[in-house]
């Protein structure tokens, strides 16, 4: 698994060779520090780690600065790690190393895009779990339109199963959405357009991998 | 500093945009239309009365164009930034109260025509 971290820019739409119109996401993708390599001989097992975004270091503990200055950097906001990173770019991997957009992606691949999804609130099980609802207005109903009905049996077993769908905190959680084809690349700003929608807000981390 | 980035991507379909005559709902107007056939490429003309403008100002931005065909209202929706337009001509500017004359519609001969708009 190779990817990269980039910043959700927002959205637009390009229109393809046949005319069609699809939406699109833009984000801007790196370039990203190699901040560490795991090997299976001190860490037991296969791993890069990558950072993404400026952080201020007065606002950065200690351990993370030593950690940042290990890699002769600056400190950074986002830290992931990636497990196996492809063979293919293992001339890229060396702690310290800059990895650009372009050196993972190309025009016309599909990635899978990992973020967390902007906040709902507390939402009822309509829109939470997709449930239908009442579905008539009449014959009775006044006020149970967007009701769950019943959530289990009698006597026996004589209680709610665990992890019954019901209303509740809805959102804020991460997601990832997959095969998302990457239609447009520029290197130059470090952009990348991606068919699709992307989990969260403009400016919330994105993990793009492949 | 996002819409700059935005930008990057857009620019093409803003100057294509711009590269096409001013039209508003109530003109006439011609539209090239590129056909593909097999692998030939032609272009056919689409000539009608622009009936609204939707979503100004984004790539996604489509008009419609009506007009009367062997008798029969013909309504086509064209993206404005889609590579399948050569080209956009106006034949006429009309005269109208509001952006969308969907009141077209039920009207015909004598009672659908639009005033001419005469430029300043």
């Amino acid at each position: 698994m190779s990817g990269i971290i980039g910043k959700k820019v927002g959205m637009t739409s390009v229109y393809s060779a046949d005319g069609q119109n699809v939406a699109c996401t833009i984000v801007e993708a790196g370039p990203c520090v190699v901040s560490q390599v795991k090997n299976e001989e001190t860490d037991g097992y296969k791993a890069v780690q990558l950072s993404f975004g400026e952080r201020k270091p007065k606002n950065t503990p200690k351990s993370l600065m030593g950690h940042f200055s290990k890699a002769k950097t600056t400190p950074k906001k986002k830290v992931v790690e990636f497990r196996n990173f492809r063979e293919e770019f293992d001339h890229l991997v060396e702690v310290g190393k800059e990895i650009t957009i372009n050196e993972v992606f190309a025009e016309g691949e599909f990635l899978d895009a990992i973020g967390t999804s902007k906040g709902k609130g507390f939402q009822g099980v309509v829109k939470r779990h997709n449930f239908g609802g009442v579905g008539q207005a009449t014959h009775g109903q006044h006020n149970r339109l967007r009701a769950p009905g019943a959530i289990g049996a009698c006597s026996y077993p004589a209680r709610v199963f665990k992890g019954m769908k019901m209303a509740g905190r809805m959102g804020g959680k991460r997601v990832k959405v997959i095969n998302l084809k990457v239609m447009r690349i520029v290197p130059e700003k470090n952009l990348i357009l991606l068919s699709g929608s992307v989990p969260g807000s403009k400016n919330s981390y994105v993990v793009l991998e492949k | 500093m996002s819409d700059q980035l935005i930008r990057e991507f857009e620019q093409e379909y803003r100057e294509k945009k711009a590269s096409y005559p001013d039209f508003k709902s109530g003109d006439t107007i011609n539209v090239a239309v590129k056909i593909k056939e097999g692998n030939k490429e032609r272009i056919q003309n689409y000539q009608g009365t622009v009936i609204q403008r939707r979503n100004e100002g984004s790539n996604g931005e489509t008009f419609t164009v009506r007009k009367i065909s062997n008798g029969i209202g013909i309504e086509r929706i064209f993206p404005i930034a889609s590579p399948n337009i050569d080209a956009i001509t106006v034949v006429r500017r009309g005269k109208v109260r509001r952006a969308r004359i969907f009141y077209l519609k039920g009207r015909q001969g004598k009672s659908a025509r639009i005033k001419e708009r005469l430029s300043k």
